[in-house]
């Protein structure tokens, strides 16, 4: 044991080893009170350690070539001992990595946790929320099949409805004047190196802001504001090592049993996590029937969808798109209310909040589906709503009734 | 602008000066640097070369039949347009966007009511004006799913633009133009020329 405490000590002198276990562990103190929404940001971490570990392993036998990648993923499928398995993990992993971050956001918009002085975790949310759009966006293209081809080719042309520069700046993306070789290189090439290193860098930012001020809590009240006198610990607070450590690995154990189930019996998903189209290779001539997005993108595909050419360009549906994004940066300042959890809130935030989550599910039901007059007119009147949430927010969170906020937490 | 700090003397204003020359030259540096990078993403110099006219047999397309080539990658229509189909791309110029071509879709010598050299063959990009699908031949007039109106022509699976048989866009639909005619030229009246806008510039390619 002397031996052990000698090495430590050794270490110590040279490397915060135990004060850094001391300041994110032991000794960060969250508040006691955290309920099931408080699982999702252990799962993202979790998940993005999965993902860059299948990644790394699917690259060995990938390659980024269009005569040679389809082939070589069906190769992976067949031929690689256990490379079905590994590539099913990472592309259930893309799909389950949006479902816990989604409702990791979810928790933050229902507690306020992006209000002061969380603002800037919530912005450094919303990149990582960006870059992993942009990462699962430019994984789609790899396998090289008909939906990875065409999505891309949407995608892409996105940026060339952008005034003036748009061509060229179309063109540069994809290093070619149509979606090609180039493109794919260069795609694999981001998704493998260049997004990884943001999304970590992101991550590690993200967690050294929350940790500099403190978790928030169902209440929304700051435990800070009542230390014990002697100590200077917060009293609603425990130590995330071992109490969170261990409520958090109850969360992965369930996670991983509906993540192994999704591997083994329907990795699929009925075409929702990967897409029936995406197992007929590329063909530049020939656009599938029906192009839908993957899932975590349609609401934000229907929002695009929703809103009709002007002026003869499709620029304004592709600035409607960006800003339904853009319009998360601004939440913490959006929001006006005195309370920040639901809890404490009053009718109107709770009715404006119900229908933007049915306008969210809407979207992304709607953006599935081929257009049609009546879906396009659904997909505007959510749009509306999606758009009122977040325009009208500074108005409807001052005039609300809210309930008296708990000196300290409650249960 | 000078101070004292442990009894020398200091020019803070030469110090300020010295770190925004610094920083500002850097700053060059590393802007000059990243041209080469962000250089290297423009389409290289093989890719350029890429864009060759294609030559295409037209003899074996029949009437009302639609023939895809590739040409630089995309997918160019060649449809051999019948009398009937002919006789109806007159009669919803009050439907579509642009009626006349006006807008710089095409080459001068296909401005015309049927967008084509030769009335009866239609040769136009196969990529939506909107988002770059490529858009499906739905000859049947008056198809169950279009409305008994449709007078044939391409319907985009992706966002539904439509467009008649001269490729031309209606109205209330995403895509905001016409599809594109490319350059083409009849070398015989079975060879078909992508790509170029008359022989004579073939000799040119690459310049």
């Amino acid at each position: 044991m002397a031996a052990m405490e000698k090495l430590m000590g050794w270490i110590d002198d040279r490397f915060p080893l135990t004060a850094t276990y001391k300041a994110h562990l032991s000794e960060y103190y969250a508040p006691k009170n955290f309920n099931f929404w408080y699982f999702f940001g252990s799962l993202a971490l979790l998940v993005l350690v999965l993902q860059i570990v299948t990644g790394i392993f699917l690259t060995m036998n990938y390659k980024p070539d269009s005569e040679l990648a389809f082939a070589s993923v069906e190769y992976i499928m067949r031929d690689v001992d256990w490379g079905w398995l590994i590539r099913y993990m990472h592309s259930t992993g893309a799909s389950m990595f949006f479902v816990v971050v989604y409702l990791h956001m979810f928790r933050g918009l229902m507690y306020g946790s992006y209000r002061k002085p969380r603002e800037l975790i919530w912005i450094f949310g919303v990149l990582i929320y960006l870059a992993l759009m942009a990462e699962a966006f430019l994984g789609y293209l790899l396998p090289w099949g008909q939906m990875s081809f065409w999505g891309a080719q949407v995608i892409v042309n996105l940026f060339a409805a952008v005034p003036f520069i748009g061509d060229d700046l179309s063109i540069w993306i994809r290093g070619d004047y149509v979606i090609s070789d180039a493109t794919l290189n260069r795609f694999f090439a981001f998704h493998v190196i260049a997004l990884p290193l943001v999304l970590l860098a992101l991550v590690a930012v993200h967690l050294v802001a929350l940790h500099e001020v403190g978790s928030n809590n169902p209440d929304g009240v700051e435990i800070k504001k009542n230390k014990d006198p002697k100590t200077g610990i917060p009293l609603d607070g425990i130590p995330f090592h071992p109490y969170y450590t261990v409520k958090d690995i109850v969360g992965v154990i369930v996670f991983l049993m509906v993540f192994s189930a999704i591997v083994f019996f329907g990795p699929e998903m009925g075409g929702y996590f990967l897409e029936a189209n995406n197992f007929i290779p590329a063909d530049p001539l020939k656009t599938p029937p029906h192009i839908a997005p993957l899932w975590y993108f349609t609401p934000f595909y229907a929002i695009l969808r929703a809103v009709p050419p002007m002026f003869g360009s499709q620029f304004p549906g592709v600035v409607a798109m960006g800003l339904s994004i853009v319009l998360l940066f601004f939440l913490p300042w959006l929001d006006r209310g005195k309370v920040k959890s639901i809890r404490y809130r009053g009718p109107i935030y709770k009715a404006f909040l119900a229908a933007f989550i049915v306008s969210f599910v809407g979207l992304g039901y709607l953006g599935l589906l081929p257009s049609t007059p009546v879906a396009t007119i659904f997909a505007q009147v959510f749009s509306v709503i999606y758009f009122l949430f977040f325009l009208l927010m500074p108005w409807y969170t001052s005039i609300d009734k809210t309930k008296p906020e708990p000196e300290r937490v409650t249960g | 602008m000078s101070q004292d700090v442990e009894g020398q003397k200091v020019d803070a204003g030469k110090r300020k000066f010295l770190i925004a020359a610094t920083s500002a030259f850097g700053g060059v540096a590393a802007a000059g640097v990243a041209v080469p990078l962000v250089m290297s993403m423009l389409p290289s110099a093989r890719a350029k070369a890429a864009g060759a006219p294609v030559e295409v047999d037209i003899s074996k397309v029949e009437p009302g039949m639609l023939l895809t080539a590739e040409w630089r990658g995309k997918p160019v229509w060649i449809v051999n347009r019948t009398p009937e189909m002919l006789a109806l791309l007159g009669k919803h110029d009050d439907k579509l966007v642009d009626p006349k071509s006006e807008m710089p879709q095409q080459p001068d010598y296909c401005k015309n009511a049927t967008r084509s050299i030769k009335p009866e063959y239609l040769v136009a990009v196969g990529i939506c004006t909107h988002l770059g699908c490529s858009p499906t031949y739905r000859k049947d007039i008056g198809a169950a799913d279009l409305g008994a109106d449709w007078p044939g022509g391409f319907f985009c699976p992706c966002h539904g633009s439509r467009f008649d048989l001269a490729a031309r866009v209606f109205k209330g639909v995403p895509a905001p133009t016409n599809l594109v005619i490319p350059p083409h030229q009849y070398v015989t009246d079975a060879k078909l020329l992508i790509g170029v806008d008359s022989p004579k510039d073939h000799s040119l390619q690459g310049s």
